[in-house]
Protein backbone atom coordinates (compact mmCIF):
# COMPACT_ATOMS: atom_id res chain seq x y z
CA UNK A 1 0.00 0.00 0.00
CA UNK A 2 1.02 3.60 -0.51
CA UNK A 3 2.13 5.10 2.58
CA UNK A 4 3.02 9.10 3.65
CA UNK A 5 6.68 9.43 4.93
CA UNK A 6 7.47 13.01 5.35
CA UNK A 7 5.47 16.42 5.34
CA UNK A 8 7.36 19.11 3.66
CA UNK A 9 6.45 22.70 4.72
CA UNK A 10 7.61 26.24 2.73
CA UNK A 11 6.64 29.88 1.43
CA UNK A 12 6.22 30.03 -2.23
CA UNK A 13 7.17 33.73 -2.79
CA UNK A 14 6.59 34.88 -6.45
CA UNK A 15 10.23 36.86 -6.44
CA UNK A 16 11.91 33.27 -4.89
CA UNK A 17 11.29 31.57 -8.28
CA UNK A 18 11.96 35.17 -10.68
CA UNK A 19 15.48 35.25 -8.73
CA UNK A 20 16.45 31.54 -9.83
CA UNK A 21 15.33 31.81 -13.27
CA UNK A 22 16.85 35.54 -13.66
CA UNK A 23 20.17 34.02 -12.18
CA UNK A 24 20.35 36.30 -8.74
CA UNK A 25 20.91 33.54 -6.32
CA UNK A 26 24.33 34.33 -5.95
CA UNK A 27 23.02 38.12 -4.66
CA UNK A 28 23.45 37.86 -0.79
CA UNK A 29 19.95 39.31 -0.78
CA UNK A 30 18.76 35.53 -2.47
CA UNK A 31 21.53 33.45 -0.97
CA UNK A 32 19.91 34.29 2.70
CA UNK A 33 17.38 32.77 1.54
CA UNK A 34 18.44 29.93 -0.43
CA UNK A 35 20.84 29.01 2.34
CA UNK A 36 17.69 27.45 4.22
CA UNK A 37 17.01 24.84 1.76
CA UNK A 38 20.56 23.52 0.86
CA UNK A 39 19.81 20.31 3.29
CA UNK A 40 16.17 20.06 2.08
CA UNK A 41 17.73 19.54 -1.30
CA UNK A 42 19.58 16.93 -0.28
CA UNK A 43 17.60 15.56 1.68
CA UNK A 44 14.76 15.17 -1.08
CA UNK A 45 17.65 13.57 -3.24
CA UNK A 46 17.72 10.67 -0.48
CA UNK A 47 14.21 10.48 0.56
CA UNK A 48 13.21 9.52 -3.45
CA UNK A 49 9.39 10.13 -3.14
CA UNK A 50 7.48 8.25 -5.89
CA UNK A 51 4.87 11.46 -5.76
CA UNK A 52 4.08 14.51 -4.46
CA UNK A 53 1.05 15.75 -3.02
CA UNK A 54 1.07 19.57 -3.69
CA UNK A 55 -1.10 21.38 -1.71
CA UNK A 56 -1.39 25.09 -3.25
CA UNK A 57 -2.95 28.54 -4.26
CA UNK A 58 -3.58 29.77 -7.62
CA UNK A 59 -3.03 33.15 -7.29
CA UNK A 60 -5.52 34.37 -10.36
CA UNK A 61 -4.24 31.90 -13.30
CA UNK A 62 -5.92 28.81 -13.52
CA UNK A 63 -8.54 30.07 -11.95
CA UNK A 64 -10.16 33.81 -12.43
CA UNK A 65 -13.50 34.99 -11.40
CA UNK A 66 -15.80 33.31 -13.08
CA UNK A 67 -15.06 30.27 -11.21
CA UNK A 68 -13.50 29.75 -7.04
CA UNK A 69 -13.15 25.86 -5.99
CA UNK A 70 -12.57 25.59 -2.46
CA UNK A 71 -10.52 22.96 -3.32
CA UNK A 72 -9.25 21.04 -6.51
CA UNK A 73 -7.45 17.95 -7.73
CA UNK A 74 -5.20 18.35 -10.76
CA UNK A 75 -5.97 14.94 -12.37
CA UNK A 76 -4.18 15.31 -15.74
CA UNK A 77 -1.33 13.51 -16.89
CA UNK A 78 0.23 16.95 -17.17
CA UNK A 79 0.20 20.86 -16.19
CA UNK A 80 1.62 23.38 -17.89
CA UNK A 81 3.38 26.42 -16.32
CA UNK A 82 1.05 29.14 -16.24
CA UNK A 83 1.94 32.69 -17.99
CA UNK A 84 1.38 35.29 -14.86
CA UNK A 85 1.66 37.84 -17.33
CA UNK A 86 5.66 38.13 -16.96
CA UNK A 87 6.04 35.29 -19.33
CA UNK A 88 5.90 31.55 -18.12
CA UNK A 89 8.89 30.63 -15.54
CA UNK A 90 11.10 28.86 -17.59
CA UNK A 91 11.01 25.37 -15.40
CA UNK A 92 10.11 22.08 -16.64
CA UNK A 93 6.30 21.08 -16.98
CA UNK A 94 4.44 18.84 -14.22
CA UNK A 95 4.23 15.41 -14.53
CA UNK A 96 0.78 14.30 -12.96
CA UNK A 97 -0.38 11.15 -11.29
CA UNK A 98 -3.79 10.64 -12.62
CA UNK A 99 -4.39 6.99 -11.14
CA UNK A 100 -3.59 7.78 -7.85
CA UNK A 101 -5.23 11.69 -7.96
CA UNK A 102 -8.33 9.94 -9.01
CA UNK A 103 -7.72 6.93 -6.72
CA UNK A 104 -7.45 10.22 -4.01
CA UNK A 105 -10.92 12.23 -5.20
CA UNK A 106 -13.00 9.14 -4.68
CA UNK A 107 -11.95 8.43 -1.59
CA UNK A 108 -11.98 12.02 -0.10
CA UNK A 109 -15.49 12.85 -1.83
CA UNK A 110 -17.02 10.00 -0.11
CA UNK A 111 -15.33 10.97 3.12
CA UNK A 112 -17.46 14.16 2.91
CA UNK A 113 -14.65 16.78 1.23
CA UNK A 114 -16.67 17.67 -1.70
CA UNK A 115 -13.46 18.13 -4.31
CA UNK A 116 -13.65 19.86 -7.94
CA UNK A 117 -11.98 17.95 -10.33
CA UNK A 118 -9.61 19.49 -12.37
CA UNK A 119 -8.82 18.01 -15.62
CA UNK A 120 -6.90 20.87 -17.38
CA UNK A 121 -4.84 23.53 -15.41
CA UNK A 122 -2.05 25.16 -15.90
CA UNK A 123 0.02 25.65 -12.19
CA UNK A 124 1.37 28.90 -10.96
CA UNK A 125 4.26 30.11 -8.33
CA UNK A 126 2.52 28.54 -5.73
CA UNK A 127 3.63 25.38 -6.79
CA UNK A 128 5.95 25.44 -9.26
CA UNK A 129 8.33 27.95 -6.54
CA UNK A 130 8.18 25.13 -3.83
CA UNK A 131 9.52 22.79 -6.41
CA UNK A 132 12.41 24.80 -7.35
CA UNK A 133 13.19 25.48 -3.49
CA UNK A 134 13.40 21.75 -2.93
CA UNK A 135 14.91 20.53 -6.73
CA UNK A 136 17.26 23.49 -7.39
CA UNK A 137 16.89 23.66 -11.78
CA UNK A 138 16.68 20.55 -12.90
CA UNK A 139 15.61 19.39 -16.45
CA UNK A 140 12.52 17.46 -15.32
CA UNK A 141 11.19 17.36 -11.85
CA UNK A 142 11.95 14.06 -9.78
CA UNK A 143 8.51 12.61 -9.64
CA UNK A 144 4.97 13.03 -10.52
CA UNK A 145 3.14 16.00 -8.24
CA UNK A 146 -0.41 15.69 -7.69
CA UNK A 147 -1.57 19.83 -7.52
CA UNK A 148 -4.15 20.28 -4.67
CA UNK A 149 -5.20 23.94 -5.21
CA UNK A 150 -6.99 25.63 -2.04
CA UNK A 151 -8.73 29.28 -2.34
CA UNK A 152 -7.38 31.57 -0.01
CA UNK A 153 -7.77 34.10 -2.77
CA UNK A 154 -11.70 35.18 -2.01
CA UNK A 155 -13.06 35.32 1.32
CA UNK A 156 -13.98 32.94 3.33
CA UNK A 157 -11.35 30.61 2.88
CA UNK A 158 -11.65 27.19 4.74
CA UNK A 159 -11.28 26.96 8.18
CA UNK A 160 -7.96 25.97 9.77
CA UNK A 161 -9.98 23.19 11.21
CA UNK A 162 -11.48 22.27 8.01
CA UNK A 163 -7.99 21.97 6.10
CA UNK A 164 -6.83 19.87 9.17
CA UNK A 165 -10.03 17.14 8.55
CA UNK A 166 -9.24 17.23 5.10
CA UNK A 167 -5.18 16.01 5.47
CA UNK A 168 -6.71 13.05 7.55
CA UNK A 169 -9.27 12.08 4.52
CA UNK A 170 -6.01 12.05 2.02
CA UNK A 171 -4.15 10.90 4.40
CA UNK A 172 -6.76 7.25 4.45
CA UNK A 173 -7.00 7.65 0.58
CA UNK A 174 -3.26 7.46 0.29
CA UNK A 175 -3.01 4.43 2.69
CA UNK A 176 -5.66 2.67 0.70
CA UNK A 177 -3.87 3.08 -2.20
CA UNK A 178 -2.99 -0.54 -4.35
CA UNK A 179 0.59 0.41 -4.93
CA UNK A 180 3.35 1.05 -2.40
CA UNK A 181 4.33 4.39 -3.22
CA UNK A 182 6.36 7.02 -1.02
CA UNK A 183 4.28 9.86 -0.87
CA UNK A 184 4.99 13.16 0.35
CA UNK A 185 2.73 16.02 1.13
CA UNK A 186 3.57 19.51 0.93
CA UNK A 187 1.88 22.44 2.32
CA UNK A 188 2.69 25.76 0.73
CA UNK A 189 2.16 29.46 1.37
CA UNK A 190 2.76 32.06 4.06
CA UNK A 191 4.35 33.20 6.20
CA UNK A 192 3.44 36.30 7.25
CA UNK A 193 2.73 38.82 4.38
CA UNK A 194 0.64 41.41 3.26
CA UNK A 195 0.66 42.55 -0.39
CA UNK A 196 -2.05 45.37 -0.02
CA UNK A 197 -2.99 48.63 0.90
CA UNK A 198 -1.51 51.24 3.69
CA UNK A 199 -0.75 48.12 5.87
CA UNK A 200 1.32 46.16 3.19
CA UNK A 201 5.10 45.25 4.26
CA UNK A 202 3.47 43.76 7.43
CA UNK A 203 5.72 41.11 9.14
CA UNK A 204 5.38 39.30 12.40
CA UNK A 205 8.26 37.52 13.14
CA UNK A 206 6.81 35.98 16.65
CA UNK A 207 3.73 35.24 15.44
CA UNK A 208 5.15 33.29 12.82
CA UNK A 209 7.78 31.17 14.72
CA UNK A 210 5.00 30.31 17.05
CA UNK A 211 3.14 29.18 14.17
CA UNK A 212 5.72 26.72 13.55
CA UNK A 213 6.12 25.65 17.28
CA UNK A 214 2.45 24.70 17.63
CA UNK A 215 2.62 23.10 14.02
CA UNK A 216 5.16 20.98 15.68
CA UNK A 217 3.64 19.99 19.00
CA UNK A 218 0.03 20.78 18.68
CA UNK A 219 -1.58 20.78 15.39
CA UNK A 220 -5.11 20.28 16.64
CA UNK A 221 -5.23 22.99 18.56
CA UNK A 222 -3.65 25.23 15.91
CA UNK A 223 -6.46 24.36 13.81
CA UNK A 224 -8.46 26.08 15.82
CA UNK A 225 -7.52 29.28 15.30
CA UNK A 226 -10.26 32.02 13.43
CA UNK A 227 -9.15 33.70 9.96
CA UNK A 228 -9.39 36.68 12.06
CA UNK A 229 -6.27 36.35 13.74
CA UNK A 230 -4.08 35.16 10.93
CA UNK A 231 -5.01 38.13 9.51
CA UNK A 232 -5.01 40.63 11.81
CA UNK A 233 -1.50 39.13 12.99
CA UNK A 234 0.60 37.53 10.28
CA UNK A 235 -1.35 39.86 7.11
CA UNK A 236 -3.98 39.66 4.94
CA UNK A 237 -2.30 36.99 2.63
CA UNK A 238 -0.80 35.08 5.70
CA UNK A 239 -4.49 33.48 5.72
CA UNK A 240 -1.88 31.15 3.19
CA UNK A 241 -1.14 29.15 6.34
CA UNK A 242 -4.04 27.24 6.66
CA UNK A 243 -2.56 24.88 3.50
CA UNK A 244 -0.09 23.75 5.98
CA UNK A 245 -2.94 21.96 8.47
CA UNK A 246 -3.67 19.78 5.11
CA UNK A 247 -0.40 18.89 5.32
CA UNK A 248 0.19 18.34 9.23
CA UNK A 249 -3.41 16.32 9.43
CA UNK A 250 -2.14 13.95 6.57
CA UNK A 251 1.08 12.88 9.24
CA UNK A 252 1.30 9.66 11.66
CA UNK A 253 0.90 11.34 15.22
CA UNK A 254 -2.26 12.65 14.54
CA UNK A 255 -3.86 9.48 12.90
CA UNK A 256 -2.81 7.36 15.72
CA UNK A 257 1.23 7.31 15.29
CA UNK A 258 4.28 8.36 16.47
CA UNK A 259 5.61 12.02 16.63
CA UNK A 260 7.26 12.85 13.69
CA UNK A 261 11.12 14.08 13.71
CA UNK A 262 11.84 17.53 12.70
CA UNK A 263 14.82 16.67 10.15
CA UNK A 264 14.90 21.01 8.92
CA UNK A 265 13.62 24.06 10.34
CA UNK A 266 14.17 27.57 8.22
CA UNK A 267 13.03 31.52 8.61
CA UNK A 268 14.49 34.18 7.17
CA UNK A 269 12.30 37.88 6.35
CA UNK A 270 12.53 39.48 4.09
CA UNK A 271 12.11 37.53 0.72
CA UNK A 272 10.53 40.70 -1.31
CA UNK A 273 7.53 41.34 1.08
CA UNK A 274 7.07 37.87 2.83
CA UNK A 275 8.20 35.78 5.84
CA UNK A 276 10.14 32.82 5.18
CA UNK A 277 9.27 29.54 6.36
CA UNK A 278 10.16 25.84 6.11
CA UNK A 279 10.14 22.66 7.91
CA UNK A 280 10.76 19.16 7.33
CA UNK A 281 8.77 16.64 9.15
CA UNK A 282 9.39 12.98 8.79
CA UNK A 283 7.18 10.23 9.88
CA UNK A 284 8.28 7.73 12.32
CA UNK B 1 -29.48 38.74 9.62
CA UNK B 2 -26.20 40.16 8.56
CA UNK B 3 -23.11 38.04 8.12
CA UNK B 4 -20.21 38.62 10.49
CA UNK B 5 -17.21 40.54 9.38
CA UNK B 6 -14.91 40.42 12.09
CA UNK B 7 -11.96 41.90 9.65
CA UNK B 8 -13.25 45.38 9.24
CA UNK B 9 -11.13 46.76 12.23
CA UNK B 10 -7.83 45.51 11.02
CA UNK B 11 -6.09 49.21 9.73
CA UNK B 12 -4.97 49.79 5.92
CA UNK B 13 -6.44 46.47 4.54
CA UNK B 14 -9.39 45.83 2.43
CA UNK B 15 -10.45 41.81 2.71
CA UNK B 16 -11.70 40.68 -0.75
CA UNK B 17 -14.84 38.96 0.32
CA UNK B 18 -17.98 37.62 -1.62
CA UNK B 19 -19.40 41.12 -1.57
CA UNK B 20 -16.42 43.19 -2.95
CA UNK B 21 -15.77 40.27 -5.25
CA UNK B 22 -19.21 40.68 -6.69
CA UNK B 23 -18.25 44.53 -7.04
CA UNK B 24 -15.37 43.86 -8.85
CA UNK B 25 -15.86 41.44 -10.84
CA UNK B 26 -15.55 43.39 -14.60
CA UNK B 27 -12.76 44.77 -12.95
CA UNK B 28 -10.51 41.98 -11.89
CA UNK B 29 -11.85 40.06 -15.20
CA UNK B 30 -10.30 42.88 -17.46
CA UNK B 31 -7.11 42.30 -15.12
CA UNK B 32 -7.34 38.64 -16.08
CA UNK B 33 -6.93 39.45 -19.60
CA UNK B 34 -3.38 40.83 -19.62
CA UNK B 35 -2.41 37.48 -19.33
CA UNK B 36 -2.58 37.00 -23.28
CA UNK B 37 0.11 38.86 -24.70
CA UNK B 38 -1.89 40.48 -27.39
CA UNK B 39 -3.95 42.16 -25.01
CA UNK B 40 -1.15 43.41 -23.46
CA UNK B 41 -0.06 44.77 -26.13
CA UNK B 42 -3.56 46.56 -26.85
CA UNK B 43 -3.99 47.71 -23.69
CA UNK B 44 -0.97 49.52 -23.87
CA UNK B 45 -1.50 50.92 -27.13
CA UNK B 46 -4.72 52.57 -26.37
CA UNK B 47 -5.45 51.99 -22.23
CA UNK B 48 -8.66 53.88 -22.02
CA UNK B 49 -10.40 52.38 -25.50
CA UNK B 50 -9.20 49.44 -24.13
CA UNK B 51 -11.03 49.64 -20.94
CA UNK B 52 -14.00 50.73 -22.54
CA UNK B 53 -14.72 47.51 -24.17
CA UNK B 54 -15.31 45.90 -20.55
CA UNK B 55 -18.04 46.85 -18.06
CA UNK B 56 -16.61 48.60 -15.65
CA UNK B 57 -17.37 51.92 -13.60
CA UNK B 58 -15.89 55.15 -15.09
CA UNK B 59 -14.19 55.00 -10.83
CA UNK B 60 -12.62 51.69 -12.01
CA UNK B 61 -11.37 52.78 -14.96
CA UNK B 62 -9.93 56.19 -13.92
CA UNK B 63 -8.34 54.28 -10.64
CA UNK B 64 -6.86 52.07 -13.30
CA UNK B 65 -5.36 54.36 -15.62
CA UNK B 66 -4.13 56.53 -12.80
CA UNK B 67 -2.86 53.19 -11.34
CA UNK B 68 -4.23 53.67 -8.13
CA UNK B 69 -3.98 50.51 -6.73
CA UNK B 70 -5.32 51.39 -3.57
CA UNK B 71 -8.52 52.81 -5.02
CA UNK B 72 -8.97 49.67 -7.15
CA UNK B 73 -8.95 47.52 -4.22
CA UNK B 74 -11.86 50.01 -2.66
CA UNK B 75 -13.98 49.36 -5.91
CA UNK B 76 -13.61 45.73 -5.57
CA UNK B 77 -9.94 45.34 -7.08
CA UNK B 78 -7.62 42.02 -5.59
CA UNK B 79 -4.28 42.38 -5.82
CA UNK B 80 -3.64 39.06 -7.42
CA UNK B 81 -5.83 40.08 -10.38
CA UNK B 82 -4.40 43.92 -10.13
CA UNK B 83 -0.43 42.18 -10.53
CA UNK B 84 -1.43 41.43 -14.21
CA UNK B 85 -1.64 45.12 -14.50
CA UNK B 86 1.72 45.68 -12.83
CA UNK B 87 3.32 43.28 -15.05
CA UNK B 88 1.81 44.81 -18.00
CA UNK B 89 4.21 47.94 -16.86
CA UNK B 90 6.98 45.91 -15.78
CA UNK B 91 6.85 46.42 -12.25
CA UNK B 92 7.49 43.84 -9.32
CA UNK B 93 5.17 42.77 -6.78
CA UNK B 94 7.53 44.70 -4.90
CA UNK B 95 6.81 47.85 -6.04
CA UNK B 96 3.37 47.35 -6.57
CA UNK B 97 2.74 46.55 -2.86
CA UNK B 98 5.01 49.40 -2.08
CA UNK B 99 3.31 51.92 -3.86
CA UNK B 100 0.08 51.42 -1.56
CA UNK B 101 1.73 52.33 1.55
CA UNK B 102 2.38 55.95 0.83
CA UNK B 103 6.45 54.69 0.82
CA UNK B 104 9.09 55.39 -1.96
CA UNK B 105 10.21 52.35 -3.39
CA UNK B 106 13.58 52.42 -1.90
CA UNK B 107 12.06 53.18 1.30
CA UNK B 108 9.72 50.27 1.24
CA UNK B 109 12.44 48.00 -0.03
CA UNK B 110 14.54 49.40 2.80
CA UNK B 111 11.33 48.49 4.97
CA UNK B 112 11.40 45.45 4.30
CA UNK B 113 14.88 44.73 4.92
CA UNK B 114 14.73 45.71 8.23
CA UNK B 115 12.23 43.01 8.84
CA UNK B 116 9.23 44.23 7.79
CA UNK B 117 6.70 46.71 8.60
CA UNK B 118 5.76 45.85 12.92
CA UNK B 119 2.69 44.43 13.92
CA UNK B 120 2.56 46.73 16.94
CA UNK B 121 0.40 49.64 16.11
CA UNK B 122 -0.87 47.85 13.22
CA UNK B 123 -3.50 45.04 14.84
CA UNK B 124 -6.43 47.33 15.03
CA UNK B 125 -7.82 50.62 13.42
CA UNK B 126 -7.10 53.54 16.44
CA UNK B 127 -4.65 51.16 18.52
CA UNK B 128 -1.65 52.86 20.23
CA UNK B 129 1.74 52.39 19.49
Amino acid sequence: MARISASVYTSHVPAVGAALDLGKTGEPYWQAVFKGYDFSKQWLKDQKPDVIFLVYNDHANAFSLDIIPTFAIGTAPEFAVADEGWGPRPVPKVIGHPRLAAHIAQSVIQDDFDLTIVNKMDVDHGLTVPLSLMCGQPQAWPCPVIPFAVNVVQYPVPSGRRCYMLGKAIRKAIESYDEPLNVQIWGTGGMSHQLQGPRAGLINKEWDQAFLDRLIAEPEKLAAMPHIDYVREAGSEGIELVMWLIARGAMNDVNGGKPPTVRHRFYHVPASNTAVGHLILENN
Amino acid sequence: MSLDKPYTDVPGTTIFDADMSRQGYHLNQFCMSLMKADNRARFKANERAYLDEWPMSEEQKKAVLARDLNRCIALGGNIYFLAKIGATDGKSFQQMAGSMTGLSEEEYRNMMVGGGRPIEGNRYIGEKK
